[in-house]
């Protein structure tokens, strides 16, 4: 039987110091970054233009961008997508897109007029891959339903907990993703990331995917507690860490290893998503790790539990105390459920 | 054992059903052979191909307001849509989806589309024809002065100095006019009028020649002249007809925006509009583009229309001929009876297709639109959009995507490819690490690949890129499961339990973590659905999908596998794992 990291004892807990310099020096620099240029939005946010224009010949961005310029079509952005043959154009600066208001291919067709003056026929001289024309408004609305998305899954996520485990266990896995979110943004603005639908599915993917890293730790720990009411707290979350360590290090490899083909293989338009989803693994199982148990910790001493209560985070002592039978009837459905 | 029995039994139902649901069925497809369509048979595999897969066009429209609102705006889009619905149909794509979003806006996806300003004029094209009596009192002429007056008094004509276009073009155009169109003057026409002369003998000037010449002899000219050096009236030259001006095509943008302004419109004659014609070439370099002031009241309008095909003239060249039913039939007769000796315009989408025939005598079902030397296609397409109906209100195009189907032919190369390099990955790692169990849970990976795509198929889900990539993802999250029981069941092992037992307990105390992990992943991609626009649904589509079929795949059928084992090897007490 091959075993990797089999009945390890590892004080995880001890380093909560470390790991939270770590943890700030990534997040912060970044957020601080982001507080002062923000982020690149794609298009289908900002509304404007974008087009995948391919070349036989690697062409010359800077010509490409004089002809755009002479063309009147103003701070477009020239980038080579893939491969030197392949150029992305994306117009969306607020002129150009206040013009799409009245047709949104407007811009998309000075600038094909533009390039077919510059180099030839379309379809000969060059071929349009891709083009995405998006007006201010329906910019704006989707704005509006990824916000309105971002705040349905946080919402979704905190009545999920709600109802699955008892509020400091919930708060603590809240936590770890709060953490989980911002150390991605971060991410997203290190590696100037455009915000696109693709990578906010990304992230809202990551979230679940952490949380639920961060469920399989505090199942195992309710368990724990439940079996050896003598231990401390502070070892059970040690125990729970090291027994699911096995687990998370091969569910880890796996999906990562399907991640790094996605990154590798699967094309420039998926790149970015793989890539937030590899770093949602790694901070996922950071934060399941380090963070999670840590803040419980950090929680159940802050408000420690009512005698009734005491070392019976799982639903056994809610059977062995009769007296606090009739007060706890959510940690009795989680019982219900392991 | 009977249990086993009716656990392979179900295993094998599923298997049998996944199959039949991806097994390749004989579909219609309309393919485009030297510019004709024909509907054939092939054999597919019943995937629903995304846009972003397959190439194609993607389009949403809302009723265009800049032109005056729009009343009743749902039920306007509800009869634009029966219209586009109707000529996307004719116009013969694939499985198109044309549906209505919300209260205000259409969408429609073209797969395989070629030529995506083609089909996008098709969609976006209101086709409201209609045909007005030009007009031959005068009227313009009469309040040219007026307008020169608030053009001078606003200063209009110093707003845009650009707008008179490149100075020496516009004026060799403006000679040629002149020296075409009012042959007879002295102050205007310039030396060489010979020469724009012989050039001018083009298809339409000819017959311009023969036709105006008969009717024109009135005195507008002499007003024309006399006004002739106002901002506006100097831009403005009598045409052939009565009603008929021309205006160098350099000008055009210029007189169309003292045209706009309210006052200007508050100023032309009331019962009368103006309207802009088709460009014609002069020969010389320059071209003209005709303004005509009609009869704001249409004679008749399309909607009595019931055919409409392209037909080629000796004369004319590319024409669309239509047929009114009897009711319009009737109307025309009657009112083209009383405009005998008249001209008529007809008015396609607010501009004059052709130069307006003189009605010789009372017209009834049957006319033709000149198209002006406009190539086969677009009579071909003017055609399709007359016979499918006007749009009930002008539409835009509010977002847009269109992906060639070289792109997304190389998207499918690549999303299988990196499932195919996933897929190898994860079977390394699991059979390396967990040996024969692993061997099993692979096994259960490949089922778990056939019930995705089976779901998929079975709901007619759409297959898009990112849906590719959420399928690649799924396959290493579906192995978690077999992760987490099998770690689980080692545990147990490692306490003394039996090999039955310890897969027992295994299987049983893993379960609600994995029902966990999977409802937190399935919310979020419930979500994701929400708000998705086409290729982020298919990755929630896929995912739940993948989920769905991952429980069945890892905890169903990997069990049975392992019951299977232990009554095989009733023996054997040691499990490879």
């Amino acid at each position: 039987m091959l075993r990797i990291l089999h009945d390890t004892k590892i004080d995880f807990i001890r380093l909560w110091k470390i790991t939270t310099i770590v943890t700030l020096l990534f997040t912060v620099p970044g957020l601080i970054a982001i507080a002062i240029s923000g982020y690149h939005y794609s298009v289908e946010f900002t509304g404007g233009t974008l087009m995948q224009v391919s070349f036989p010949k690697a062409p010359d961005v800077g010509q490409v961008r004089s002809t755009l310029d002479a063309a009147g079509i103003k701070g477009a952005e020239i980038q080579t997508f893939g491969s030197d043959t392949a150029l992305v154009i994306r117009a969306q600066d607020p002129r150009e897109v206040a013009q799409q208001t009245r047709g949104a291919q407007s811009v998309a067709t000075e600038i094909t007029a533009a390039l077919v003056s510059r180099y030839g026929p379309k379809d000969k001289a060059f071929r349009v891959d891709r083009t995405e024309t998006v007006g201010p408004k329906v910019g704006a609305e989707l704005q509006q339903k990824a916000l309105y998305a971002i705040l349905v899954s946080f919402i979704v996520t905190l009545v999920y907990l709600a109802w699955r485990f008892e509020w400091r266990f919930g708060l603590a896995a809240v936590i770890a993703t709060a953490h989980d979110i911002l150390g991605t943004l971060a991410f997203i603005k290190y590696l100037h990331l455009e915000i696109s639908l693709i990578v906010l599915g990304g992230v809202l993917t990551m979230i679940g995917y952490s949380l639920n890293d961060t469920i399989i730790i505090f199942d195992r720990v309710r368990e724990d507690l439940r079996k050896r009411r003598k231990e401390s707290l502070y070892d059970t979350l040690n125990r729970g860490v090291n027994e699911t360590l096995p687990r998370s290090v091969l569910t880890h490899t796996t999906v990562f290893a399907c991640l790094v083909a996605l990154a590798l293989v699967a094309g420039e338009v998926i790149r970015p998503f793989a890539l937030v989803m590899m770093f949602g693994v790694v901070t996922g199982t950071f934060s399941s790790i380090y963070v999670a148990p840590v803040v419980l910790l950090w929680i159940e001493r802050k408000w420690p539990r009512a005698v009734g209560e005491r070392g019976g985070v799982g639903p056994r002592s809610v059977r062995d105390t009769p007296s606090s039978t009739q007060q706890q009837p959510k940690r009795r459905k989680a019982a219900g459920q392991s | 054992m009977a249990t086993i029995r009716n656990r392979i039994i179900l295993i094998l139902v599923l298997v049998a059903a996944s199959i039949w649901a991806l097994y390749p069925r004989t579909v219609k497809v309309r393919e485009l052979r030297n510019g004709v369509w024909y509907d054939t048979t092939q054999k597919q595999v019943p995937l629903k191909k995304g846009l972003d897969l397959q190439g194609g066009m993607y389009l949403a429209l809302e009723v265009d307001e800049s032109k005056g609102a729009v009343a009743n705006k749902a039920e306007a889009i509800d009869r634009a849509l029966k219209v586009v619905r109707n000529r996307i149909d004719e116009f013969g794509v694939t499985e198109p989806d044309i549906r209505k979003v919300g209260n205000d806006r259409i969408t429609v996806e073209l797969p395989g589309i070629k030529d995506e300003q083609r089909a996008q004029q098709l969609v976006e094209k209101s086709a409201f024809l209609e045909f007005q009596i030009t007009d031959k009192t005068g009227a313009l002429d009469k309040v040219m002065p007026r307008i020169d007056q608030i053009v001078r008094n606003k200063g209009y004509d110093k707003q845009a100095p650009g707008a008179a276009g490149p100075a020496p073009a516009a004026d060799t155009a403006k000679n040629a006019i002149s020296s075409l169109f009012t042959p007879s003057d002295s102050g205007k026409a310039k030396a060489d009028t010979g020469k724009a002369r012989a050039a001018a003998p083009t298809k339409g000037a000819a017959r311009q020649a023969d036709t105006g010449a008969a009717k024109s002899d009135t005195s507008d000219t002499g007003i024309l002249n006399g006004a002739s050096n106002g901002p506006f009236s100097r831009l403005i030259q009598q045409g052939q007809m009565p009603g008929e001006y021309y205006v160098s095509t350099t000008d055009v943008p210029t007189v169309s925006r003292y045209l706009a302004y309210p006052e200007i419109a508050a100023a032309l004659p009331p019962g009368k509009t103006v309207l802009w014609g088709t460009t014609a070439d002069l020969g010389t370099g320059a071209s003209v583009t005709p303004l005509y002031v009609v009869d704001t009241k249409p004679i008749i309008t399309g909607e009595y229309l019931t055919d409409a095909k392209p037909a080629t003239d000796p004369v004319e060249g590319n024409i669309v001929q239509f047929t009114l039913n009897s009711e319009g039939g009737r109307r025309f007769r009657q009112e083209t009876g009383k405009h005998v000796g008249d001209y008529m315009a007809i008015v396609l989408d607010g501009k004059v297709m052709g130069r307006p025939p003189v009605i010789e005598s009372a017209i009834g079902t049957r006319g033709q639109i000149t198209m002006r030397g406009q190539p086969l296609q677009q009579v071909q397409d003017l055609a399709l959009v007359l016979r499918a109906g006007a749009l009930p209100v002008p539409l835009k195009v509010v977002d847009s995507r269109t992906i060639g189907a070289t792109l997304g032919a190389d998207s499918i190369h690549d999303g299988f490819s990196a499932g195919v390099l996933g897929l190898v990955l994860v079977v390394l790692i699991m059979i390396g690490y967990y040996r024969f169990s692993g061997f099993l849970a692979v096994i259960a990976l490949g089922l778990y690949v056939l019930f995705t795509l089976a779901l998929l198929a079975g709901f007619s889900a759409t297959l898009t890129l990112p849906g590719i990539a959420g399928m690649v993802l799924s396959v290493g999250i579906a192995v978690d499961a077999n992760v987490l029981i099998f770690e689980r069941i080692r545990e147990e092992m490692a306490r003394g339990k039996t090999t039955r037992a310890s897969i027992d307990e295994g299987f049983r105390h893993a379960m609600t973590a994995i029902i966990d992990s999977n409802v937190s992943t399935v919310l979020t991609a419930l979500v994701l659905f929400e708000i998705g626009t086409g290729p982020v649904k298919g990755f929630a589509v896929t995912l739940i999908a993948g989920i769905a079929a991952s429980m069945v795949s890892a905890i169903f059928v990997v069990r049975t596998f392992f019951l299977l084992w232990l009554n095989r090897t009733r023996g054997a007490r040691t499990l490879s794992i």
